[in-house]
């Protein structure tokens, strides 16, 4: 039995090349599909690897209660003090601690895809920040002087807006600023975003002494309990504490779930319609072969082995699709940067599309699927042709 | 007509064959609909957007509320017939994840404004503008939240607060809905002045609005009109931009960017694949029966009846496919709606673009059957009949 297989299945493969035409039409069928399965779900991956790049889990995040995003909280000077002096904060060699107050506003500068108003998170801090964010690095120019009408942008910022060069300045309101310098922090949000000292920022959007949020660097990882309970059961201030990674987890929420549900529909369909493709082209390469299989059968060949080798050929045939389709998304898309609105900040987000290993390997499963459905009818169709009509035919 | 038992015959000698051909084009053109309800949700309803109503937002950010006062002055330039201002309140319902649009206004002038975009009947909307505390509501939020009129809700605002940090109660007096395909029906408006009264005087932050939406008589002024506002308030603490909303809503659709335009992409290719092979099976079909074609013009049919035979065949298969298919999206979408709850109002299968999916669907079948019938037709009888 399994020498007839081997050899059935073996001449089937080998005879390939000689219905290139319908077979490239099925390898191109399938490429299809796994290529728009892996290019939308690689825009929600993307989206995801910026927000894990963000969360530094040493670090907590303290918002008015209730707030879900930094663009509607707002602390007041008193409470930001109030913070500062909670325990589990880390402090540096002087004793102070580690927090940062910050201010975040969103203005509104031409996008360079389409020229259009694109909104720009602008983010006031103080210089405790960069001990806070400590992965920030300036990568051209120099860090911005407090006290002055300074601007660093984040490298995706400086990719996606007109303009924001080292060297330039920009105007928004009565508010004059220079670009000083461009900064990198390992792929993470605030790379979609412009620094500002907050002293100077305050005064220009009328917000007195007020803030939205505090990032606070944790003593050791296992303190921030300590800091969230005693933030909470203060009678002076009504906060909430949360590390960074499930604040910014939470916050593409609702752009992964509108990617998700979307590329889910178009996946599912698509995947169908190949099916319905993939047992066409494989009925027609059966069809084409009726003589061929009867004379197998005639032979003496059962017709398991003659199911083999059509499902074989199918799934080879979806494999190589699969992995045209893999490989064309990986080339096409891999590491291509754009941004979008993100609903709960309402602001740009710069990422990159994220081919992932695991993303290539979820497509070639299910070009495997695709292939084995498609083949299975053709296949039994095959193996149950009546030897004496199908020899007689054509 | 009497040729038709032929073409059924012809349909139904390999059932499985045309049966998973119409299903591969009936997969095709169900993407096609979903592909274009994308089109239309991710540009947010801009051929919804008012050619005739302006919006006035701040220059720097439309975050930056403006002043009250900016309503009398716009009202005063000639052209300019009615105003309306709006607050962003991003309100939920019970949990964050629950976020609808909603916002504080002027109910009278708002509705006065965007009759069409949001019916009432008329004892609600009296009830509504009588309520200070009262709040209309969307059909399609009505419906997913179960609110009824009459009933009182609580809604958290992420924005504004109230001083006790607890929701702000509205009573349900009308809910609204619209005639226009693809309206935003997932809105709750309420009086400006009850959000008005929790805002401290020292905020700063009483008496002003995120935007205003005037109209105007005569839509080819705009451009004038709009830099006559904008020149009104250069050089002040809130600076201006004037313009269309519909440069608004597109402005805003553009800030989504290419995502939606790869979606679509990347899927009418997709599309166009599943066709390419549909259509190649379909020509196939016809081809391995090039002999019976020259029988039949041995028997005396004239090329002109067998060409309109074969492509009557392979039109019947597109239009069986792709009929159902479009049909079962254009029904399936106005029904269900938006698939992420609200995040894309409107994604609905836009009607001229139904059309041209059924255009689509015709030419996949010409196409598909004039160039095997075509060969045919030119080859000569003897031939045809030795060839196997």
């Amino acid at each position: 039995m399994l020498s007839q297989i081997i050899a059935v299945t073996s001449v089937n493969i080998r005879s390939i090349p000689a219905r290139l035409g319908s077979s490239t039409v099925a390898v191109i069928g399938i490429a299809g599909v796994v290529l728009v399965f892996v290019a939308v779900l690689s825009i929600a991956e993307g989206v995801n690897a910026t927000m894990k790049a963000s969360g530094d889990p040493n670090v907590a995040l303290i918002l008015r209660a209730g707030s879900d995003t930094e663009m509607t909280s707002g602390l007041g000077g008193d409470s930001v003090r109030v913070i500062a002096d909670a325990p589990g904060i880390a402090r540096d060699e002087s004793g102070k601690p580690l927090t940062s107050p910050e201010l975040f506003v969103v203005v509104d500068h031409p996008l360079k895809r389409s020229g259009s108003p694109g909104n720009v998170p602008l983010r006031g801090v103080t210089p405790e920040a960069f001990k806070v964010h400590s992965r920030l690095k300036i990568i051209e120019g120099r860090n911005l002087e407090f006290g002055r009408n300074e601007i660093i942008a984040g490298r995706a910022a400086s990719h996606q807006f007109v303009g924001l060069n080292v060297g330039t300045t920009l105007k928004w309101g009565e508010s004059t600023w220079t670009l000083v310098g461009i900064f990198d922090e390992g792929g993470a949000v605030s790379e979609s975003e412009l620094w500002c000292d907050v002293k100077v920022l305050q005064p220009a959007y009328r917000r007195g002494n007020s803030y939205q949020s505090v990032y606070a660097r944790l003593a050791a990882p296992d303190t921030f309990q300590q800091l969230k309970d005693s933030l909470t059961s203060n009678p002076q201030i009504t906060v909430s504490a949360m590390r960074a990674p499930e604040y910014y987890g939470s916050q593409t929420e609702t752009l992964q779930m509108i990617i998700r549900t979307i590329g889910g529909i178009i996946a599912v369909l698509m995947g169908i319609g190949a099916v319905f493709g993939a047992v066409i082209t494989m009925y027609t390469a059966v069809a084409s072969r009726t003589r061929e299989i009867a004379t197998l059968r005639a032979l003496g060949f059962g017709g398991l082995p003659v199911v083999f080798s059509v499902l074989s050929e199918a799934t080879l045939l979806s494999i190589v699709g699969g992995l045209l389709g893999g490989a064309i998304a990986w080339l096409a898309f891999d590491g291509y940067e754009t941004a979008t609105m993100n609903f709960q900040s309402f602001s740009q987000i710069a990422f990159a599309f994220a081919v992932t290993p695991k993303l290539l390997g979820q497509a070639l499963f299910y070009s495997v699927v695709m292939g084995l459905l498609g083949g299975l009818f053709p296949a039994w169709r095959a193996a149950r042709l009546p030897v004496v009509t199908a020899l007689r035919e054509l | 007509m009497k040729y038709l038992p032929i073409i059924w015959r012809n349909l139904l000698r390999r059932k499985f064959r045309t049966f998973f051909t119409m299903g591969a084009i009936f997969f095709a053109f169900l993407l096609f609909g979903v592909l274009m309800a994308i089109r239309a949700a991710f540009s947010m309803g801009v051929d919804m957007a008012g050619q005739g109503r302006l919006m006035v937002i701040d220059k720097v950010s439309i975050i930056n509320p403006l002043p009250a006062s900016y309503e009398a002055r716009i009202r005063l330039i000639p052209g300019v017939t009615d105003t309306t201002h709006a607050n962003w309140f991003g309100g939920y319902y019970q949990e964050v994840r629950n976020q609808f649009a909603t916002f504080g206004t002027d109910p009278e002038s708002w509705l006065r404004i965007y009759s069409k975009e949001f019916e009432l009947p008329e004892d609600q909307k009296k009830a509504f503008l009588a309520d200070r505390t009262g709040a209309i509501v969307g059909a399609d939020t009505a419906r997913k939240y179960g609110f009824k009129v009459g009933q009182r809700v609580p809604i958290q605002g992420t924005i504004y607060r109230r001083p006790d940090g607890g929701p702000w109660e509205f009573t349900i007096d009308g809910i609204y809905d619209s005639k226009i395909k693809g309206a935003d029906k997932t809105n709750l408006i309420f009086h400006y002045e009850y959000l008005r009264e929790t805002i401290p005087e020292q905020s700063g932050l009483r008496d002003r609005y995120n935007w205003y939406v005037f109209t105007i008589d005569d839509p080819e002024r705009a451009p004038e009109i709009a830099a006559k506002i904008d020149a009104m308030f250069v050089n002040s603490p809130s600076e201006t931009k004037t313009n269309t909303e519909k440069a608004f809503v597109s402005d805003f659709s553009k800030q989504v960017g290419d995502i939606g335009k790869i979606m679509m992409w990347i899927v009418a290719m997709a599309m166009f694949t599943i066709l390419l092979v549909a259509g190649n099976t379909m020509a196939q079909a016809i081809r391995e029966r090039t002999n019976e074609l020259a029988v039949l013009k041995t028997l005396g049919f004239n090329e002109g009846l067998i060409l309109a035979m074969v492509l009557l065949e392979s039109v019947a298969i597109a239009l069986v496919g792709g009929g159902l298919g479009l049909a079962l999206s254009y029904a399936l979408i106005t029904l269900s709606g938006d698939p992420t709850h609200g995040l894309l109002p409107s994604f609905y299968f836009p009607v001229p673009q139904l059309m041209a999916g059924v255009g689509l669907v015709l030419g996949l079948g010409l196409a598909s059957g004039l160039l095997p019938a075509w060969q045919a037709s030119r080859l000569r009888i003897v031939d045809a009949l030795r060839r196997n």
